[in-house]
């Protein structure tokens, strides 16, 4: 990809967890990198997260998931963007995900996790690189 | 030395004999970024006036502490948070928690139940018993408290918008068992202001939840009057990112509102404010966290008594718990969380507080395992027992930097309150979004400290183990948890009289749209085994739902 083109990422907060100073780190990071950042807010549905997703033709959605449900959310997103055609939307996430079920996601079609400690600029330059 | 020769004589220290000694930073800040001098003296502190600024313990203006005796007369409160899986599970670590010296309970719950949805609702599925225990009814209650009678310890529920049901919850429980409800002791967060700001578990907007709150005062103060009613809440506003001194200013505005809505309900501010009781962080800057909560007693007390005429000695006192720092913890190297939890805790037991929360090295990565969880609870036995700390009363009063920090915590405080009076008041404020504003301001700053190699977090972006591999065992909730919880759910709304059950709603619908007390309606829906997400489903039908505009 061309490193003039503005990438456009959607930051979402899924399911019930109100945890979001990770999120917004992370979304004010993409902005002050010079992305268009679509800071969708908490207590998303994956239906909800999708469709802004295609209505926003963003190239890149962030989930943050520190409640667990993380093994739920994460596939469903990924799964639901498959069956609207835009399997070309990377997902990306980040929160309290355990190593283990990293592989798993990742097989489910997660692009890339951060998790804690990661600095903002690994998640900026992972995704110039996309 | 009188201050003012002090002051000449520091500026020639630093001129000539300081001045050429070399310093390691370019500039020596706080966790929260403020600067802190090489050095402090008597001209630090020369407008101390020891009556007018600290007093005596149990004395106006409390700032060396609430009780005449402290410690020596009763240590804090080990009061360790706690609750994952099913009742029965969190029942079991209840008991383990208070074989091994624990002292009073308290109560995490799962996403679903902290924001008023039962475990079979669409938006509860995968989050059940995760983050905490799963309560849909008054049963759960009870297998939670199962052989722990509720007439003889005290319990803090961590619950905020549905508090009232939780806390109705509880006191059928008791009564179940055999107990009045003016035998039960505890306390509810009920804390909605700090929802909206930092901890985003809300579910109605902002009036109606106030007046869910006067009416959980107006109850507990005539029927459940060893009940503290609300945990005013600086912890999630410092987890959000705060500073200390927001966290401060912060959480004591949000305790003016609440003084106030009592106020302006009819209430007697002596009859409720004593049950007010105010819940900090421990971060792991020593002296700022040791300044902050004596700032805070002074504070609060002035306010009391001078702003809301409070005539009680019992309603000037900021009784506090505090819980070590979650956002203090790191991923990596997971054990050295051990040590940082001690500091912490270290800091809340020299700044006085009355209960104490040490977290466990592993809840960067999971919820605590029962060896971490007893780690932790040794970590304030022996700060307790074997540390001499507890000795003497607020140890660290007079020392120049302490008490220079403490005004400066105190000035800083003032000021935004003179902020947030300019913006309209609190309800206001958050509206406009100035706490929220402020919150990722102090975050982001943070984070690029540490992204810019300023500010040192170990394990982090120094001394990392290049293979970090986790060798610590950690908690996993079996996904079983979730279709056991619906289950037994099921049953109960299968079980129940359905017309007992219906006539309750209808009431508590009635109540709702009207003025009269809700906490007896909902009552009477729990002993007809009503559900939480249906009680708070007839709220929201009456009182809407909270709809944020996210800022970042």
């Amino acid at each position: 990809m061309s490193d003039k083109k503005t990438h456009r990422v959607l930051v979402a907060k899924p399911g019930l967890d109100g945890h979001d100073r990770g999120a917004k780190v992370v979304a004010r990071a993409l902005r002050d990198a010079g992305m268009e950042v679509i800071y969708l807010g908490l207590h998303q549905t994956p239906e909800q997260i999708v469709q802004a997703a295609v209505d926003e033709d963003v190239d890149v959605v962030g989930l943050s998931i520190l409640s667990g449900a993380h093994m739920t959310v994460f596939p469903r997103v990924v799964e639901m963007l498959e069956e609207r055609g835009a399997g070309d939307i990377k997902v990306v996430g980040g929160g309290i995900i355990p190593e283990e079920d990293i592989e798993a996601l990742e097989a489910a079609g997660v692009a890339r996790l951060f998790t804690p400690g990661t600095p903002t600029t690994e998640i900026v330059d992972y995704i110039r690189s996309l | 030395m009188d201050p003012e020769e002090f002051d000449r004589e520091k500026e020639r220290w630093l001129r000539d004999t300081y001045g050429p000694a070399s310093e390691r930073e370019d500039q020596f800040v706080t966790v929260s970024s403020e600067q802190v001098e090489p050095l402090y003296g008597p001209g630090d502190v020369a407008g101390l006036e020891y009556g007018r600024d600290l007093g005596f313990p149990g004395e106006f203006p409390y700032t060396r502490g609430i009780r005449s005796n402290m410690y020596r007369g009763r240590l804090w409160t080990m009061r360790q948070f706690a609750g994952f899986g099913t009742a029965r599970e969190t029942n079991a670590r209840y008991k383990f928690l208070l074989e091994h010296g624990q002292t009073g309970l308290s109560v995490a719950f799962d996403m679903p139940t902290i924001m008023g949805l039962d475990s079979d609702d669409p938006m509860s599925e995968g989050e059940v018993g995760r983050c905490g225990v799963a309560i849909d009814s008054v049963l759960d209650m009870q297998a939670l408290f199962d052989g722990i009678p509720l007439a003889r310890i005290t319990t803090s529920m961590t619950t905020n918008a549905p508090a009232s049901i939780l806390l109705a919850f509880y006191l059928v429980t008791g009564e179940r068992q055999g107990a009045s409800f003016d035998e039960m002791g505890g306390t509810i967060q009920n804390d909605i202001l700090k929802e909206y700001i930092a901890q985003k578990s809300w579910i109605f907007p902002p009036r109606p939840s106030l007046r869910i709150i006067t009416d959980i005062m107006e109850f507990c103060g005539a029927e459940v009057p060893r009940w503290n009613t609300i945990s005013i809440s600086g912890y999630h506003i410092r987890e959000a990112g705060s500073t200390a001194a927001q966290e401060l200013a912060f959480t004591l505005a949000d305790g003016i509102a609440y003084v106030q809505a009592g106020v302006e309900a009819g209430l007697d501010v002596d009859d409720f404010a004593p049950r007010l009781s105010f819940f900090f962080n421990a971060h792991i800057d020593f002296f700022e966290e040791v300044a902050k909560y004596r700032a805070a007693r002074r504070i609060w007390a002035r306010v009391m008594k001078e702003r809301f005429g409070a005539s009680k000695e019992e309603s000037l006192l900021l009784r506090f718990h505090t819980q070590t720092a979650g956002c203090s913890l790191t991923a990596q190297q997971p054990e050295t969380n051990i040590v940082r939890t001690a500091y912490e805790g270290l800091s809340a037991v020299m700044g006085g507080t009355q209960s104490l929360h040490t977290n466990s090295m592993d809840e960067v990565l999971a919820l605590p395992s029962e060896k971490a969880a007893e780690i932790a609870l040794r970590t304030q036995q022996i700060i307790a027992h074997e540390t001499g700390v507890p000795n003497t009363i607020d140890p660290l009063a007079g020392s120049y930097f302490v008490e220079a920090m403490t005004d400066r915590m105190e000035r800083e405080c003032l000021a935004y309150f003179d902020e947030i009076e300019a913006e309209g008041g609190v309800l206001e404020a958050i509206e406009k979004g100035y706490f929220q504003r402020r919150i990722a301001d102090a975050a982001y700053r943070y984070q690029m400290e540490i992204e810019r190699g300023e500010r040192v977090i170990v394990g982090v972006n120094r001394f990392e183990h290049a293979d970090e591999t986790i060798d610590i065992e950690l908690l996993k909730i079996d996904p079983s948890v979730e279709a056991e919880q619906v289950s037994s759910l099921r049953k109960v709304r299968a079980e129940r009289s359905k017309a007992q059950a219906e006539d309750s709603m209808v009431e508590l619908k009635r109540r709702a749209e009207g003025t009269d007390n809700l906490m007896p309606a909902i009552i009477d829906c729990v002993r007809a085994h009503v559900t939480l997400g249906e009680i708070v489903g007839v709220m929201k039908e009456v009182f809407g739902e909270y709809k944020e505009r996210p800022i970042y």
